[in-house]
């Protein structure tokens, strides 16, 4: 997680981004590589090979609605994208994101934020700060989930479950 | 003791309480986990010989191959490959190997009851809410924490209760009721709380239509579309060969009168047929808002759009008739057992006859991981999503509609009220 200093390059994109636009069909079949390639191919064609680690995406409203492929997620944790900032997310999109590890950041003013505009977050004072200092409102995220993304996603809370007993093993194989 | 909805009730029972309250916070313990080769096994497998764990109980998991299969090429056939090795080594109780689309599948072999709380690989799974279970669909990953802890966590939703008085027309479909819905409140409307459908035609639909509303409950982006159960689910769970069945006491599975909804009304007997523009499920507007719309491929299949009820719609606008020249009807059944009752209904006949081809019993061109849908053709379908290139064709502009709206555009070669055709 960043500290709050940490300044993002914002991409942006409309409202409505749907899991097909993320993770296009097509590329299902392949590995993260090869569908975080084709990620936002149809909307932002440079995207994929442009973006930096570090650079935040800001969506209009209902970011990620469509399908349950995770991959619509870790495409953009496998690109380096630091967060989503949106007004609204799929409420499924919202789980998945969580547990690859991408944080997501509800603001309802996100709208106001531009094309390569600098932004950082303060997550403790739940807001998104602009370069010129304003401070947007962005909703609570809950505790645990804040822990699942430092933590880089579900996996490895897993891994730390089985590892402390809190989780029992059960055997690999029938 | 507390007035609760549905949701509430399911839940509380899969977390242990007595009751829960809206916004809380729960681990609810899972009865059914299910996936598919997509979502399933080539994502599990890896991930739970890293973590070295196994499955919490093999008898509550069900794998269905839908999504690649039939298989075709290097990848699909290493997917499905993937799935069928791993079903044998973990000697799977409950595999159906492309018999038809998940969200069929497990409701016609009677594994999703009332009561039930259930997860699935695969965003429809809201599919499962028509019986009266709290289901709902996850990615991969979280799939991995159910399989490796037979549990998942849950924010207690408010329930959105869609009530639809009086009886549809007809001609008009439960698909139908879904659009109108999508189209009115968008694709969030749902806000990931539990949509609850109730009301004279929702208790008037036959099992398989309450379904496609539970299945569209996904484009209204709630977490859960659920349908009280009544005679029509125990029926159709008798049929489905569960023991005691018909006996088995419903009465706590229903939305106390007192508790606290948000109620939207709806007049079932004034919905006109819809049609969903091109390119989202929320563009649903009256099929005669779109006059000379030509067609040049016509779709029938998907879970949502291709079950058993849904050919016989498409069979009674097209038997004894012929498609339009330039127009490709393509119908994919849900599922085999599907097919096998609509062959003997003489339904497959009837679509042959009028110039239909069939296509496998899998999710084929709905999830656009197969190839039928050509590049640049106006396409209208029965399926669920329309977004651009959801189909595999990143040109082609799909149309959302009824199984009966299907039919009758590939009669015209252009989109048609179904009711002129009927009549």
């Amino acid at each position: 997680m960043s500290a709050q200093s940490t300044q993002h390059r914002v991409w942006r994109v409309g409202a409505d981004i749907d899991t097909d636009q993320l993770a296009p069909g097509a590329y299902m079949k392949f590995g993260i590589e090869e569908i975080a390639r084709h990620c936002l191919q149809g909307v932002r064609p440079e995207f994929a090979a442009a973006v930096r680690p570090g650079d935040v995406l800001v969506a209009g409203r209902n970011f990620g609605i469509g399908s349950s492929r995770e991959q619509a997620a870790a495409a953009l944790v496998h690109l380096g994208v630091q967060a989503v900032i949106a007004p609204s997310f799929n409420g499924l999109y919202f789980r998945n994101a969580f547990n690859v590890g991408l944080l997501l950041v509800t603001c309802e003013r996100a709208d106001e934020i531009g094309e390569g505009e600098r932004v950082s977050l303060d997550l403790a004072a739940r807001q998104v700060l602009r370069a010129g200092g304003e401070a947007l409102p962005c909703a609570e995220v809950p505790g645990f989930l804040l822990d699942m993304v430092r933590a880089g996603g579900l996996m490895n809370l897993l891994k730390r479950r089985l590892a402390d007993g809190s989780l029992a093993r059960h055997p690999l194989r029938a | 003791m507390t007035t609760q909805t549905l949701a509430q009730k399911l839940l509380a029972a899969a977390s242990g309480r007595s009751s829960v309250q809206a916004g809380e916070i729960l681990t609810c313990k899972v009865d059914l986990a299910m996936f598919h080769d997509s979502s399933g096994p080539r994502r599990l497998k890896p991930m739970l010989e890293a973590l070295g764990t196994g499955l919490w109980d093999r008898d509550k998991v069900v794998l269905v191959m839908d999504h690649y299969v039939p298989e075709s090429g290097e990848e699909s056939r290493r997917i499905v490959r993937i799935a069928r090795e791993w079903a044998r080594e973990q000697a799977l109780p409950h595999v159906y190997d492309s018999i038809g689309i998940c969200h069929v599948v497990v409701p016609e072999h009677g594994h999703i009851r009332p009561g039930m709380f259930c997860v699935g690989g695969d965003s429809h799974s809201p599919t499962g809410g028509a019986f009266g279970a709290y289901m709902f669909g996850v990615g991969s990953t979280e799939m991995l924490g159910v399989v490796a802890s037979g549990e998942i966590w849950v924010q207690v939703p408010r329930t959105i209760a869609m009530q639809w008085n009086g009886r549809l027309q007809a001609g008009v479909t439960a698909k139908d009721m879904a659009l109108a819905m999508i189209g009115r409140f968008g694709m969030n409307g749902g806000r990931y709380q539990a949509v609850e459908f109730c009301g004279e035609a929702v208790r008037a639909l036959s099992m398989q239509e309450r379904m496609t509303l539970s299945n569209m409950s996904a484009e209204l982006g709630s977490q859960a579309g659920l349908i009280a159960p009544d005679a029509v689910t125990l029926d159709y769970l008798h049929a489905a060969g569960v023991p005691g069945a018909r006996g088995m006491d419903i009465s706590h599975w229903r939305t106390d009168e007192d508790a606290e909804v948000e109620r939207h009304e709806f007049d079932a007997a004034a919905l006109a047929p819809q049609v969903a523009a091109p390119h989202s499920p929320a563009n649903a507007a009256p099929v005669g808002d779109y006059p000379f719309t030509p067609i040049q491929a016509a779709y029938i299949g998907a879970c949502t759009g291709a079950k058993l009820e849904d050919l016989r719609a498409a069979a009674e606008v097209l038997r004894g008739r012929r498609i339009a020249a330039g127009v490709t009807l393509m119908v994919a059944p849900a599922s085999a057992f599907d097919q096998r009752r609509a062959q003997e209904e003489g339904i497959m006949d009837a679509l042959a006859a009028a110039g239909a081809q069939v296509l496998p019993t899998s999710c084929g061109a709905c999830s656009g991981y197969g190839g039928s849908i050509p590049e640049g053709v106006n396409v209208i379908s029965t399926t669920a999503r329309n977004f651009k290139g959801r189909m595999g064709a990143q040109t082609a502009r799909v149309f959302l509609a009824s199984p009966y709206s299907v039919a009758a555009a590939a009669l015209t070669a252009r989109i048609t009220d179904p009711r002129e055709v009927l009549a």
